[in-house]
């Protein structure tokens, strides 16, 4: 028997109601899990349960696919994502300098989570915004012509 | 636009003295404000040294002495006629290329088909892209032409596919076309990862209704009623646009049932991804929409025939799909009058790097590397040298300097064994090291791959370990054995393109490169000053 808290029923009850929005189609399980990343910021073991429940696909196979792609999250993260683009056009733009900055200004390696829980850093591949490289993006913002001296003012305005 | 060559030997036959008397003369007629007079550095024509071009006719003057200035000023620049007993002999370089000389009168200026309205118009207004001539393909396919007709204007045109195939876009329409079965489906990818690519980006964000337009054109001729927008999951504001074009559209009745009223039915959906490059390749992004992972699947069949839910998909790329409008709009042969006859159209170039203006242009098929670093690009920053340039993304080319004046078409490209890919151009000058650049091509493979298939899976990992070791200054000879094989392995055993093309660095950097690569291993030195060159193992 599973104990249920009140933050499991919370996650059921998103994923329920994602889950109906897309009329639990298969073909719209990735659909549902941008959306559910979207609202609970990762896909939880829990949030993965309930899925395969409803729309009728094992877990592994939910895991499978949750897994394969960047923008959704299979772990916790802090509450601001980095994601640092580190494809070509932005890497010899300069974006070297910058990275190493980047990492150094929040002393934390990429696919780390800062100890106070603001950051999670990440790299990303190309955005498509390459004439304004190095590009990097907080959240859903995106930042380009970046310097290393942007990047204290830049941090600032994430709680 | 006036380029006076500055390399060593034209600065040794007076070059500095000829620019500074063509920039008295140019003063003396009056003409300072109109024309735009710079440096260019290695022309390259060492036997016409010192050379004075002049854009936009493309005329190369050389050996041009100071005598001769005031004469090349009034005629050609004041008069507007070419001063040919100045131009410098044609000339043809082992075959392959074609030197500007033999475009004199032509104009290497930007031509704008697909981008046309893109920055112009009102993406949320259907009302704008109706009143710039919005729907009127459409509307001209539906009642004056049959399905058939369609496709073989298209043929005619000799339109080829802009994602980096290049394959003739009427020829894969017929296909399925032809293709047995009463539902088919018609797909755009939009799903736009290629490093350095944003082209479709702005098509999408710019012109959202051309690319309904030509997705309904499409449906029609292959005999689809239904379709779908593939949008990278990064591209919210096209995703946004594209839903609004077609709430629009749908209310016009320009899209859904009854289409003009002539009884054609097309439903469009916008799908969007969730952040996989290898999706961007037509089979891994069908198992998207199906749901699943983005694994290719082996072809054959192909999509025309085996598609989405196994049905008859045609699969195009967003400036493909942008171009078809046009095209029925103004024929065949007004697309074949730009570019060159296995070529036709224009592309859209994104120029990035060390140059002084990055960006995007459109120009038609056939301008050189070395004309958008100079027109475009506006020379290289800080006076740089022209080292190499990335081509295509990641899945292109590295491109040594020398080839520079092959012609960027399709035909010229494959002969000198380059690829030109989805169109972005990431110019790098000597500040750039090979061997860091092949590193950071062979970890986006590495990070991108979807695993399926061990050549590439492996192969990447195991190449971006070794690159790593021999920018650590860790590297053996033994290595670049291991790299070409593992290039050759990637190329002639992975499952799909991104495997096939993840060995074309390793390939491009032992090819034009060797020596700085060789320098890394036996010198345990970086001769760009780039690589970290520690001694220490770097655990990937």
């Amino acid at each position: 028997m599973t104990v249920t808290t009140k933050e499991s029923r919370d996650v059921i009850k998103t994923v329920d109601e994602v889950v109906d929005e897309f009329h639990a189609r298969s073909e719209e399980l990735i659909p549902i899990l941008m959306k559910l990343n979207q609202e609970l910021g990762f896909i939880s073991s829990e949030t993965l349960e309930r899925i395969s429940t409803r729309m009728h696909i094992p877990q592994s196979q939910v895991y499978s696919v949750a897994s394969f792609y960047h923008m959704i999250n299979t772990k916790p993260t802090g509450r601001h994502i980095i994601k640092f683009c580190e494809s070509a056009p932005c890497h010899v733009a300069g974006g070297r300098e910058v990275w190493d900055a980047v990492q150094k200004e929040l002393g934390i390696k990429p696919e780390e989570t800062s100890n106070d829980g603001r950051w999670t850093l990440k790299t990303t591949s190309c955005l498509g915004v390459c004439a304004v490289g190095p590009v990097m993006m907080v959240d859903d913002d995106i930042y380009g012509n970046l310097t290393p001296n942007q990047l204290p003012e830049i941090f600032a305005k994430y709680e | 636009m006036v380029l006076v060559s500055n390399d060593p030997l034209s600065l040794e036959r007076g070059a500095a003295e000829v620019f500074s008397h063509l920039s008295q003369e140019i003063k003396s007629f009056g003409l300072e404000e109109e024309i735009s007079l710079s440096m260019v550095s290695d022309i390259g024509r060492s036997d016409a040294a010192p050379l004075v071009i002049v854009y936009p006719e493309a005329v190369v003057y050389g050996p041009v002495k100071t005598e001769d200035v005031r004469f090349l000023v009034e005629e050609h620049l004041y008069k507007g006629r070419i001063a040919s007993k100045l131009q410098a002999p044609t000339k043809e370089i082992s075959g392959k290329i074609a030197w500007l000389n033999d475009r004199a009168g032509t104009v290497p200026a930007e031509q704008r088909i697909v981008l046309e309205r893109a920055g112009v118009i009102d993406p949320d207004s259907i009302e704008d892209y109706i009143i710039h001539d919005g729907y009127q393909a459409l509307g001209k396919a539906l009642s004056e032409m049959k399905p058939e007709d369609v496709i073989n204007l298209l043929k005619d045109s000799g339109l080829k596919g802009r994602g980096g195939a290049g394959f003739p876009t009427g020829l894969k329409w017929s296909f399925v076309a032809s293709a047995k079965g009463d539902k088919k489906y018609v797909i755009c990818n939009a799903d736009e990862s290629e490093p350095g690519t944003f082209k479709d980006r702005l098509i999408l964000e710019g012109d959202p209704h051309s690319i309904i337009e030509a997705m309904t054109i499409a449906a029609y001729a292959v005999g689809a009623d239904e379709g779908y927008i593939y949008i990278r999951g990064e591209y919210t504001i096209a995703q946004a646009r594209l839903l609004n074009a077609i709430l629009q559209a749908k209310e016009m009745g320009f899209l859904g049932q009854n289409i003009f009223n002539s009884g054609f039915n097309f439903e469009l959906h916008v799908h969007g991804g969730a952040g996989a490059y290898i999706c961007g390749e037509e089979t891994a992004l069908i198992e998207s929409i199906e749901g699943k992972r983005g694994e290719p699947r082996p072809r054959p069949p192909y999509p025309t025939t085996n598609g989405l839910w196994d049905k008859p998909t045609l699969v195009n790329n967003v400036e493909t799909l942008a171009n078809v409008p046009p095209i029925l709009r103004n024929g065949a042969e007004w697309f074949k009058s730009f570019g060159s006859p296995s070529s036709p159209g224009t592309k859209v170039y994104t120029i990035l790097g060390n140059v002084n203006a990055t960006g995007l242009i459109e120009v038609t098929m056939g301008i050189t590397l070395r004309e958008v670093i100079a027109i475009y690009g506006k020379g290289m920053k800080n006076g740089a040298n022209l080292k190499l340039a990335q081509t295509g993304g990641s899945s292109g080319s590295i491109i040594p300097a020398n080839l520079q004046d092959v012609p960027m078409d399709y035909d010229s490209y494959t002969k000198a064994g380059v690829a030109m890919g989805s169109g972005a151009l990431l110019i790098c000058s000597d500040e750039t090291c090979a061997v860091d650049l092949a590193k950071v091509l062979i970890n986006f493979f590495r990070f991108e791959s979807c695993g399926k298939c061990n050549p590439c899976r492996i192969g990447n990992q195991r190449a971006y370990q070794i690159l790593t070791n021999i920018s650590e200054g860790l590297g053996t000879m033994k290595d670049l054995e291991d790299l070409e094989s593992m290039s050759k392995w990637l190329y002639e055993m992975s499952n799909c393109g991104l495997g096939q093309t993840a060995g074309s660095p390793l390939k491009d950097i032992l090819a034009h490169f060797r020596d700085e690569v060789e320098a890394h291993i036996k010198l345990k030195e970086c001769p760009a000053g780039v690589c970290a060159m520690s001694g220490v193992t770097v655990a990937v």
